[in-house]
């Protein structure tokens, strides 16, 4: 499966960026090994005016990824995630492949709801 | 970290005076100017500017007149008025929404990004601020109080500070709407005027949809005692504890020519007053 | 005439000035509040509100029978309130600026437009002076479209007085937008001058001429005077800071009632400004 991490750099070493739609980058992994697919750079959309999250979480969903691991998610962007049937991990704090290794060791926690509030 | 936003619906109330005089009674604090359509705490702080960065991003639409054919379709749809009988956008009507962009035949009509402000990073006498001046008459007033908030509190982690103090807009739309989200605590101030009651209520109710903890400053209290009690009870009645009432006093004016907060100076009814409130709002903070 | 009454600053005074022009003059003005965020005329001219309607916003309703799944509805959305994700088109209405590109762009019209409230529109009168307001609905952020509500009941054959919000941002403009003349109000504090100097900055784009009501005149300092006579904007009249008025005020009686020496001088005021409008 696909799992998308929130990151400052485009590592898999990177720290995890708590923010999900301004975050720099989100990076793709696979879960099975662990290998980087893709780091999309986020920078066009963590500079927009309005929607980032929405817009993020499109990103994420148009890459068939099962699991957003991330520090906050607002609202709208929890509510496109819900639809697109992403699970979205928050609070995750360290590097990417530091959450890989708790989602494979299955300690992640799964968000019922957003724990961020919406910005304008 | 603990984020306080004052806020006071009704404008010229005494809510960036107050401001002021939290920032120089806090221990340390990153001050965050969120009024940015007004922005008048720098007058109080006299910031040094140490970073400042244009705000950039909101888009309208250019019409290319070489390409342009005046077909009429873009003049026809735009629900904002925006495109002239000439064929030129008027700026101010723009929102940017780019369905002409998309509609023209020609492809004569393109978004062009527009510098909405600047925002800057200072240091203050009291400690950090960040504030912002918003292009008079540019919109998404909303995202640079976000922006603001957010390089406020970034600071506030970065230096190890424990306090930020939000000075919000007026009214109750976009602006304040961004001011509060999320903060720990909204100071509303209000003063004893039926127009003061009234956009206090109003205020209040767009806190309360956020569950966020209230409390309530009467300022110049004495002008009308009468109201100042009603204003009291509504209080008591709505479960918004009233943090303390501050008399009318010459000097917050005096002191605001002169560029000070009026708690900086020799002490009067209002500046004794300012730091018993001051008391019971940290107390509620750090609760 | 269209004379819109504005102040950078909040609480300077500009609602007493414009209700107290309207009445000033009776039957041949129409007072409109335009600060629809928190109107505050009604509490100085309890009006008599013979009429009211709501506004609304149309924002997009996705038929889901006739949706192919394009995703161009989210491709041309600049609000992102309207988005492909997966196998759903997710709306977000509290986003949406209800500029209609979704569904007059959708090749299968599957997007129809719904109501989204805004707020209200409130319409009667203060003796015979014509009252109309707008009120924004608790939560509601997209003021504008609900300001442009309120002007389209504007009365060509009266002096239309529009009350502004405070500030200089886009209500303000939205408000101000194609007036003859606008009164800007401050207090001669640095405060007030601050906020005066952002808002003349805003309406000089328009090409509005202006002129300064400067309210509690005997407070603060003189540069606010000082500012106007460098810009050449003319000094409409200058109000102390009388205890009469304050309490008047704060019980919610206009400064002509309490002080009805005021009625002339609201009188000249308009003369002027018709002998000197755009």
């Amino acid at each position: 499966m696909k799992i998308a991490v929130t990151s400052t750099g485009k590592t898999l070493e990177s720290a995890i960026d708590p923010r999900f739609g301004r975050a720099p980058y989100i990076l793709i992994i696979e879960s099975e090994d662990g290998e980087l697919l893709e780091a999309i750079d986020n920078a066009a959309n963590s500079g927009a005016f309005r929607g980032a999250g929405i817009q993020a979480a499109k990103a994420v969903a148009d890459r068939k990824v099962g699991v957003l691991l991330t520090g906050h998610c607002g609202p709208n962007a929890f509510s496109a995630l819900e639809a697109a049937g992403v699970k979205v991990g928050t609070e995750q704090k360290g590097t990417a492949l530091d959450a890989i290794e708790r989602f494979k060791k299955n300690e992640i926690v799964f968000a019922a709801k957003p724990n961020a509030e919406a910005h304008w | 970290m603990k984020e306080l936003a004052i806020i006071s619906g009704k404008g010229g109330t005494g809510k960036t005076s107050l401001a002021a005089c939290f920032a120089f009674l806090a221990e340390s604090l990153v001050l965050a100017d969120c009024d940015v359509d007004a922005a008048d705490l720098h007058i109080l702080t006299q910031p040094r500017i140490i970073h400042q960065e244009p705000f950039v991003g909101g888009k309208k639409a250019l019409i290319a007149p070489d390409k342009c054919s005046q077909c009429g379709i873009c003049l026809e749809n735009c629900r904002y008025g925006a495109i002239k009988e000439v064929f030129e956008v008027d700026p101010v009507a723009c929102e940017g929404c780019a369905l002409c962009h998309y509609l023209c035949p020609e492809s004569a009509i393109t978004m062009e990004e527009t510098l909405n402000g600047t925002w800057y990073i200072s240091e203050t006498r009291m400690g950090p601020m960040v504030h912002a001046n918003l292009i008079p008459g540019e919109e998404n007033s909303g995202k640079l109080v976000a922006l603001v908030r957010n390089q406020a509190k970034v600071i506030a982690e970065e230096r190890n500070i424990d306090m930020v103090i939000v000075d919000g807009a007026p009214g109750v739309g976009c602006p304040v709407i961004s001011s509060i989200t999320g903060v720990d605590h909204v100071v509303i101030v209000t003063e004893p005027t039926m127009s003061g009651l009234h956009d206090m209520k109003r205020a209040a109710e767009l806190v309360r949809g956020f569950g966020t903890p209230i409390s309530l400053v009467i300022n110049k209290w004495d002008i009308h005692p009468g109201m100042a009690m009603e204003i009291e009870e509504y209080g008591k009645s709505s479960d918004i504890p009233l943090a303390g009432k501050i008399p009318y006093d010459r000097l917050v004016t005096d002191s605001m020519v002169r560029r000070r907060a009026v708690v900086e100076e020799d002490p009067g009814p209002a500046s004794e007053a300012i730091v018993e409130v001051w008391k019971v709002i940290n107390q509620h903070i750090c609760k | 005439m269209i004379v819109a009454v504005a102040s950078g600053k909040g609480g300077t005074g500009k609602t007493t000035v414009a209700t107290s022009l309207a009445l000033a003059l009776g039957s041949r003005s129409q007072i409109l509040d335009c600060d629809v965020e928190e109107p505050n005329c009604h509490i100085l001219l309890k009006p008599e509100i013979t009429d009211s309607y709501p506004v609304n916003l149309p924002v997009p309703s996705v038929d889901k029978e006739k949706c192919s799944l394009c995703g161009k509805c989210g491709e041309v959305c600049q609000f992102s309130a309207i988005v492909l994700i997966g196998q759903t088109v997710l709306t977000f209405p509290e986003l949406c600026h209800g500029c209609g590109a979704c569904s007059i762009l959708c090749p299968e019209r599957a997007i129809q437009e719904v109501p989204r409230r805004l707020g209200v529109i409130e319409m009667g009168f203060v003796k015979d002076v014509e009252f109309v307001q707008g009120r924004i609905r608790i939560g509601e952020a997209m003021s504008p479209p609900l300001i442009r509500e309120v002007k389209t009941r504007i009365n060509r054959d009266k002096v239309a007085i529009l009350d502004a919000p405070p500030g200089a941002s886009c209500p303000v403009i939205t408000t101000v937008k194609n007036s003859d003349f606008v009164i800007m109000v401050t207090e001669p504090t640095p405060f007030g001058l601050n906020d005066l100097e952002i808002a003349v900055e805003a309406i000089e784009d328009l090409g509005i001429p202006m002129g300064v009501v400067i309210n509690r005149c005997d407070i603060g300092d003189s540069d606010s005077k000082d500012y106007c006579a460098r810009k050449g904007l003319p000094l409409l009249m200058e109000i102390p800071n009388h205890r009469k008025i304050a309490e008047g005020y704060a019980r919610g009686v206009p400064l002509v009632e309490s002080m009805p020496e005021y009625v002339d001088k609201f009188r000249n005021m308009s003369d002027y400004i018709l002998n000197n409008k755009h």
